[in-house]
């Protein structure tokens, strides 16, 4: 039997038109043209914004204003730095992972692993994550100070027999709890999307073999989720790194001489710096370069960290298509 | 053996899979805790108990045994715990302190008829009130000096004025631009453009209000050439920066499940690109891009550091080249001056409540619509 090839039964492109469904239309070209510039619009605003901040934060920019702890004073140019600025930070977004990232895998595994799709108690917790995520951050501040801070810490305060104020008071415990509560549906949606990812077959697989349902989670699902979940933490890091409302009453300190040592101190921070610089400063037109730099070293911080979060995160959904 | 190595026959697998529900429980219970929190510190408002009048009737510590301890209780402003705590010298002193207090109030303030209001009931807090030196009755928010005015209607304008502008600036663009990438552009370009948009989220709310305090507010104001340099509008601008990504991620995903063959469909029977995304695509992912616009006003309305530090006085107007001030800034930028336990504080954490009370309703909106928006396309209802 003969099979026909497409040249065969296609009737000829008559000579000198090409096959084209459209015709040229005014309108279409118009509107297509107007979302088109609406996306460069926003690609613009990106790039000047980012160009802006690199081209002026990059000159002011030094070893020594990275790494020296500034004088009261931290609004003169000379001797200024931004090390208990980094340095709080960073603790403060690392004592938050240690508490957010337990939580939100072991709240993914159920609500893919375990969870009956449609019952009540599911629904009622994917609510809850959903949920979670839009509550505006300066509620979260003061959701710390109002549970952290005056529930827990003056409590433990009576219960510890401190004379003076330890634990009720701002301090970087709290700052760092609140921003785990706050990142919490971060890690779990990252998580959950690559625990979906996971062909259903490993999983099979290993039952079949005589595994049991927590072994094949923590033997086989888990470490092939790993991508999924670092960069749940990876987004979760930097989403808290750049936030400044919920910390506002729960640690950030606006001057404190040394690093913070304990973790209730209160701590200095980046993004609260720029705030400080941008809104306090007597004279704006001198703090402008330190205020460049300092916002050039949160950016890099935040951004840099997004970057590999959606590199990572690309590939996750490119597995998950060749799945699906 | 191998019959019984289903997951119910160990305990410690039975014992593991308890604690990972409990753990799973534990979103449920920091939502219920936020809003209890929250909530807690702000019920005196609620239910009265708090009084802003600096001038009150004296009751004279001579007259003690007259009164009832819940009436003293209240005058001294004591919880119940602490009220029985004290024992009948230290109440006749408290008595002394609050009489001599009352005394020490100076002269132009005793005068002032506004002296004896409570300006925490909610007569005060929502409607108009004539205040002595001003010729009409005005809506004010000013948590300082000897009479403290704090009504909220100035800082509900400001947050929905900045809101609204911001929605009005982002809306637009950002559906544009998801139109443009879900349909129109070729997958090389969707490829890149996409998580490069989505980037634009990554970028801290305190450098995009930095940008717009250094940078868009002196352009703005020279384009426009309004005299107040910080205003509603340059917030509302900068503010919807910010929520461009949000609106942009989820009207983008939603006009991408839209099923391939209502495109092939179109497009087949000659449409063009423009149409099809137009009257097809758009039309059958309109409750996804609605959720997207609700979710984004949500995203906007708590926005706080954008809005701090562009905008600051309290001005009742709905002039949006005038300043504002959002209700997220002001507790952003008052808790610190707050006496906690105080009347302020306690506004403040009722301001946190209804925020919270905002937003809550319009994720579930969001929420629900692409709930919806899902079953509808997999064809479930």
């Amino acid at each position: 039997m003969n099979t026909l090839t497409p040249s065969q039964y296609l009737p000829e492109t008559p000579p000198g038109r090409h096959f084209r469904a459209e015709k040229f239309d005014v309108g279409s070209f118009f509107f297509s043209g107007l979302t088109g510039l609406a996306t460069l619009f926003i690609l613009a605003i990106l790039g000047v914004i980012l160009t802006n901040i690199v081209l002026n934060g990059w000159s002011a920019l030094s070893w020594h204003f990275v790494s020296t702890i500034p004088k009261k004073d931290f609004f003169d140019a000379a001797t200024t730095g931004v090390l208990p600025m980094i340095v709080g930070t960073t603790i403060r977004v690392f004592v938050m992972t240690i508490f957010v990232i337990p939580i939100g895998v072991i709240t993914a595994i159920y609500l893919t692993e375990y969870a009956p799709n449609t019952s009540i108690i599911t629904r009622v917790i994917r609510a809850a994550v959903n949920n979670l995520a839009g509550v505006p951050s300066i509620v979260f501040g003061l959701f710390g100070l109002g549970f952290f801070i005056h529930f827990i810490g003056k409590n433990l305060d009576t219960l510890l027999h401190h004379p003076s104020a330890v634990w009720g008071q701002p301090a970087l415990i709290w700052a760092a709890l609140t921003l785990a509560i706050m990142t919490l549906p971060v890690v779990i949606v990252a998580t959950e999307e690559s625990l979906k990812a996971i062909p259903p077959g490993l999983r099979e697989a290993s039952l079949a073999l005589g595994a049991t349902k927590l072994e094949t989670i923590l033997r086989i699902v888990l470490p092939q989720a790993l991508p999924g979940i670092l960069t749940g933490g990876i987004l979760a890091v930097s989403r808290a790194a750049g936030e400044v409302a919920p910390i506002l009453f729960t640690g950030v300190a606006y001057y404190m001489a040394s690093l913070p040592s304990r973790l209730s101190d209160q701590f200095m921070d980046l993004g609260y710096h720029v705030f400080v610089l941008s809104t306090q400063s007597p004279n704006i037109d001198q703090t402008r370069p330190l205020l460049y730099a300092t916002v050039l070293v949160l950016l890099i911080l935040t951004l840099a960290l997004n970057i590999v979060a959606i590199l990572i995160r690309a590939r996750v959904r490119k597995k998950l298509r060749s799945l699906g | 053996m191998g019959i019984h190595r289903g997951h119910r026959a160990r305990p410690l697998e039975w014992l593991a899979e308890r604690f990972i529900f409990l753990v799973s429980l534990s979103t449920i219970l920091m939502v219920f805790l936020i809003f209890l929190f929250v909530a807690r510190e702000a019920l005196p408002i609620f239910f009265g108990g708090a009084n802003t009048a600096p001038l009150q009737t004296v009751l004279s510590p001579e007259a003690m045994d007259q009164l009832s301890p819940a009436q003293l209780q209240a005058y001294l402003e004591l919880t119940p715990q602490q009220f029985a705590t004290l024992d009948r010298e230290s109440i006749q002193a408290l008595l002394l302190v609050k009489q001599e207090a009352q005394d020490e109030i100076p002269a132009h303030v005793r005068s002032d008829p506004d002296a004896r209001v409570n300006t925490v009931e909610w007569k005060y807090l929502l409607g108009p009130h004539q205040w002595s030196g001003y010729d009409k009755p005005e809506y004010i928010w000013q948590p300082v000096g000897q009479i403290q005015k704090y009504n909220i209607i100035p800082l509900l304008v400001g947050t929905l004025k900045i809101t609204l502008i911001g929605l009005l600036f982002a809306v637009p663009l950002a559906v544009g631009a998801a139109i443009y990438v879900s349909q129109l552009a070729r997958p090389r370009v969707r490829e890149i453009v996409k998580p490069v948009i989505e980037l634009l989220s990554g970028i801290p709310s305190v450098v995009v209000g930095f940008f717009a305090l250094i940078i868009l507010a002196s352009v703005l104001q020279k384009i426009f050439g309004y005299p107040i340099r910080l205003n509603a509008f340059v917030a509302g601008c900068a503010l919807g920066f910010a929520v461009i990504p949000v609106i942009f991620s989820i009207a983008e995903d939603a006009l991408s499940s839209v099923p391939q063959a209502y495109t092939q469909a179109a497009l087949a029977l000659g449409a063009s690109r423009w149409q099809t995304a137009w009257q097809i695509v758009l039309p059958a992912g309109l409750p996804g891009v609605f959720a997207a616009a609700v979710l984004g006003f949500g995203r906007a309305i708590g926005e706080t550091m954008i809005v701090l530090m562009v905008c600051s006085a309290s001005v009742m107007s709905w002039n949006i080249f005038d300043s504002a001030r959002s209700i997220t800034t002001t507790i952003a930028a008052e808790m610190a001056e707050a006496v906690t336990g105080g009347p302020h504080y306690r506004i403040l954490f009722m301001l946190g409540a209804l925020l919270f009370a905002g937003t809550f309703i319009s994720n579930l909106i969001g929420g629900v619509v692409i709930q919806r928006f899902k079953l509808k396309l997999e064809g479930k209802r």
